[in-house]
């Protein structure tokens, strides 16, 4: 019953995501766009769950736990990037040009 | 109130916070307008009869991972700065894209219970269409007899057993790797 | 004659009736040895001249003998049709099989003596004349190659063959010209040589082409067989092939308008003047004529332009003649003129006539030619001992000369009145037949009646500029200078020899082809007759007879004794000035000391439109506009333009690589919504 409406706000939330990344330079604000598009998906798994089966809740059981994990690790990068460059801004994160 | 109406309230909290998380130049405010996208979509996780999920939603995303997010924009202070957004060509582009990726996915997503139900065979108009699924209709009934947890923790320590012992060896390793790359000396 | 073809052609097989016509490729083979061996003198040991002398002298009385040999065996054991000497297999290629292949016949065997017979006096001569050259080796071991290359010409048995030697001869016209290259002009000379020749050899090998799409084969013996039958007689495909080559002999021998290179030619050493541009080389176009006779004489159209700028050139040469005082330039116009008169004598279909008049005029045009050599011999002699920079082959700055070159003077008068056509020396007889063949042929076609005016007229003048030539140069007071009188001696032995030789041969030549009239059988004619047949018999002559032709005889003795007198008349009336004190000309006058400015005229027209197209054109436009800048740099910068969008690809911005991310994905889940 809720189908539908769900997965068009999980399409609308993931699209907002992605712009998001594509808009902003910092990039502690770029990982949570991500944050935002990893939810729109877990969104998209429970809707379907309802009519699929339990399945797809233990897949957003699963996803939350990756995203903390990577929350984690990302942020030590930003951390560690930050004490190098003195800044989060990724246009001067440029060490991989050429 | 009908639960349709109570979704599109909390489906547009989500859409307009998520906008605002996006659009706000002081980094702060964009991790608070995230949490408040995420509680909107914990109470919508509710409404699709996803309770623990709703749960962990709160506990794990918006109060430790978020919190995390805040931890680390105070340490780095970023805060006030001159506006992080990318100038105009790039505006286009992002706009560009994501008219493009909404249309895309618009179109994916046209599916509807009831048209799921005639791909498995079932005439519409046979009753609620949610008649069609029986393993939907088995986790619906679950928590009668296990309770919320017991219903999901069935098929995570059974069916999902290994891909659960992986994700802990995950976590530990995301740990160490946090621990050793936020040092400042090794 | 039979038209039957190759008596003898084995496959790859040296072939013969017994005896002298197989060791044919001798003639050629020991001057090319002569050739390498005074080649490597002249690299290694310039200064071996004795060495030199014998060797490229010798080789060509080798040669001569061997000629000699020939044609006492062809004499002996007439041919019915030619003997062919195959040496070796040039062009396997599918259905173009050339050999290189030697055509020893009655035709072949008269150059064959007048090259290796005139050539080795010339050579004799040369030991004389460019005694004190430095580049003494050089020049001979050039000498030496440009026989070789004049026999392949006369010897071969196919156009490929002759062409070999055509073009070989070109080149060492141009070696020889500008041989004391030090002088830009005498380079210059060689150069334009070079290139007006190779606009006639576009020619020829047009005409190549052409015969090679009708008959399928390039020998000339095949060529006369077919002809009849494979070519429509006066039709446009044999008069095309005439026209081309045609154009080639018009390069080569210096017909309009393909002229203007063998006065400027006179830039070479003299005996080369006397060889090249007298004897053998210029007369190539008149024997290529003569060999594919019956092609020409199957275009009637052709053979009359043949004629035509045959008579025109002789009478504009000639004009060209009556104003100028360099003698060697005299001569080089008489030459001109001269080979006018054989074109017109083979374009009328008189063949004989004009080879005969191709072996007399070897012989006094040689004689004319190393006679000036002697004078300008000894002139040089004189102006070097005072070091005068005086002009020594100007003819002002001669006179009275007879008195200190006597041997010359003689010999050159015999010449002299062997080309005006004085009675019973050779240039009358062969002079004589040709402008007989055109008046009777001018019966049937009246423009002949025009050609045999024209000759008439440039024998009038012949007879003047030579005259005037030497008047100017022999008689007279002696312009030389008080100073330089002292120097000026006869020649040599080495050098007076040849002239004797030749001088002998200009009277007797008469011999070799007397009419009827005075008592001959004509010995020429009836000697060529196997191979000139089938060409006659398809232009048959009109030969005036009885009164007609005694009364055309008389006219130009007439002529020809009035232009003697008149010139020497006209040319001692006046003092004449030295080189240095003369006004400048005026009028006509000045037209023909300019050469009627046809060079001028080439140059404008021509050559600096050309130059200028190819500067801007083709080498700033073409070259290094289109080639360089869009091929050669056009690529390089296309490279280095899409390397630097590939680099700026690679930015490092992180933010960067996540926007094209999205938009590849975005651009990829295309598919799946399809």
């Amino acid at each position: 019953m809720l189908l539908g409406p769900s997965l068009l706000l999980s399409a609308v939330l993931f699209t907002i995501g992605v712009v998001g990344v594509l808009l902003r330079r910092n990039a502690i604000v770029l990982f949570m766009c991500v944050e935002l598009m990893l939810n729109a998906v877990n969104l998209t798994f429970v809707a379907f769950s309802q009519v699929l089966g339990l399945g797809g809740q233990v897949m957003v059981f699963f996803v939350m736990t990756v995203a903390a994990a990577e929350a984690a690790v990302g942020l030590a990068i930003i951390l560690a990037i930050f004490r190098h460059t003195r800044s989060v801004d990724l246009k001067n994160i440029n060490l991989l040009q050429g | 109130m009908s639960v349709e109406l109570v979704f599109y309230i909390l489906a547009g909290f989500a859409v307009v916070s998520a906008l605002l998380c996006i659009t706000q130049r002081n980094a702060l405010a964009s991790a608070l307008w995230l949490v408040s996208t995420m509680f909107s979509l914990a109470a919508i996780y509710v409404l699709l009869q996803a309770q623990f999920i709703a749960a962990i939603q709160v506990l794990v995303y918006a109060g430790a991972v978020m919190v995390l997010f805040v931890f680390v924009i105070m340490l780095l202070n970023v805060g006030r700065s001159p506006s992080d957004i990318r100038g105009l060509p790039v505006r286009i582009v992002a706009l560009l894209v994501g008219a493009g990726l909404l249309a895309q996915l618009v179109l994916l997503g046209r599916v509807t219970a009831g048209g799921m139900a005639l791909t498995r065979g079932v005439a519409a108009g046979a009753g609620s269409p949610m008649n069609a699924f029986p393993a939907g209709l088995a986790g619906a009934a679950a928590p009668a007899d296990q309770g919320v947890v017991g219903a999901i923790a069935e098929p995570l320590f059974r069916t999902y057993l290994v891909p659960f012992e992986i994700t802990s060896i995950l976590l530990l390793a995301a740990a160490v790797g946090a621990v050793v790359l936020a040092k400042r000396k090794l | 004659m039979t038209l039957s073809l190759l008596a003898v052609q084995a496959a790859g097989d040296l072939s013969a009736p017994a005896g002298a016509t197989r060791w044919v490729w001798l003639a050629v083979a020991i001057p090319f040895l002569g050739f390498l061996v005074n080649g490597t003198l002249a690299l290694r040991r310039p200064q071996a001249k004795a060495m030199v002398s014998i060797v490229g002298a010798g080789v060509l009385v080798v040669a001569f003998a061997v000629a000699a040999l020939i044609y006492a065996e062809l004499r002996s054991h007439p041919p019915e049709a030619p003997v062919i000497v195959q040496l070796w297999r040039w062009i396997p290629s599918g259905s173009l099989d050339i050999s290189f292949a030697f055509q020893v016949d009655q035709l072949s065997a008269v150059m064959l003596l007048v090259v290796t017979g005139v050539g080795s006096l010339i050579h004799l001569f040369s030991i004389g004349y460019m005694r004190a050259d430095p580049g003494y080796a050089r020049y001979f071991a050039y000498l030496n190659l440009f026989v070789v290359f004049m026999l392949v010409l006369v010897l071969g048995a196919s156009l490929p063959v002759l062409f070999v030697g055509w073009e070989g001869v070109g080149l060492c016209s141009y070696l020889l010209i500008g041989f004391w290259f030090g002088d830009k002009a005498n380079a210059d000379a060689g150069k334009k040589a070079f290139l007006v020749n190779r606009i006639g050899d576009f020619g020829v090998l047009i005409a190549m082409f052409l015969l090679w799409y009708t008959m399928r084969s390039l020998d000339f013996a095949t060529i006369a067989a077919k002809a009849p039958t494979d070519l429509v007689a006066g039709g446009g495909l044999v008069t095309a092939i005439t026209l081309f080559l045609f154009l080639g002999c018009a390069g080569k021998s210096a017909q309009i308008p393909l002229y203007t290179w063998l006065p400027d030619a006179m830039a070479g050493p003299t005996p080369v003047s006397a060889l090249i541009h007298a004897a053998t080389m210029v007369t190539a176009g008149v024997y290529l004529v003569a060999r594919t006779g019956v092609l020409f004489a199957m275009a009637p159209f052709s053979s009359a332009v043949v004629a035509g700028v045959g008579a025109l050139t002789a009478l504009f040469a000639a004009s060209i003649g009556l104003r100028q005082y360099d003698i060697k330039k005299v001569l080089a116009y008489s030459t001109i003129s001269q080979l006018g008169y054989m074109f017109l004598a083979v374009g009328t279909g008189a063949y004989v006539a004009g080879i005969f008049h191709l072996v007399t005029h070897a012989f006094f045009k040689a004689l004319l030619f190393l006679g000036a050599g002697s004078v300008i011999h000894a002139m040089h002699h004189a102006y070097h001992a005072t070091h005068s920079h005086a002009d020594a082959q100007d003819m002002r700055n001669m006179g009275g000369l007879r008195r200190h070159l006597p041997w010359t003077f003689w010999l050159m008068l015999i010449a002299t009145f062997a080309i005006a056509g004085v009675p019973g020396l050779s240039g009358f007889f062969s002079k004589d037949e040709i402008l007989a063949a055109a008046f009777g042929r001018g019966e049937t076609h009246p423009v002949w009646l025009l050609y045999w005016a024209m000759g008439m007229l440039a024998a009038f003048m012949t007879a003047f500029y030579m005259m005037r030539l030497m008047a100017m140069t022999f008689f007279g007071e002696n312009r030389t200078g008080a100073a330089e009188r002292e120097y000026l001696h006869d020649a040599p032995p080495i050098m007076t020899g040849p002239l004797v030789g030749l001088g002998v041969l200009t009277v007797v030549g008469g011999l070799i082809n007397l009419p009827a009239f005075a008592g001959g059988h004509h010995a020429l004619e009836r000697w060529l007759e196997p191979v000139l047949a089938a060409a006659q018999s398809a232009m048959p002559l009109t030969m005036p007879h009885g009164t007609t032709e005694y009364l055309l005889i008389a006219a130009a003795v007439a002529t020809s004794f009035l232009g003697l007198f008149l010139g020497w008349r006209a040319t001692l009336a006046r003092p004449i000035p030295t080189a240095a004190a003369a006004p400048p000309e005026t009028g006509f006058a000045r037209v023909l000391f300019r050469k009627y400015y046809v060079d001028e005229i080439y140059d404008a027209l021509l050559v600096r439109p050309l130059v200028g197209i190819s500067r801007v054109v083709l080498w700033k436009g073409m070259d290094q506009g289109l080639i360089d800048g869009l091929g050669a740099n056009g690529s390089a910068s296309l490279a280095r333009g899409l390397g630097w969008i590939g680099s700026r690809l690679q930015s490092g911005q992180l933010g960067f690589y996540v926007v094209v991310f999205l938009v590849g994905a975005v651009w990829l889940l295309r598919a799946v919504v399809r």
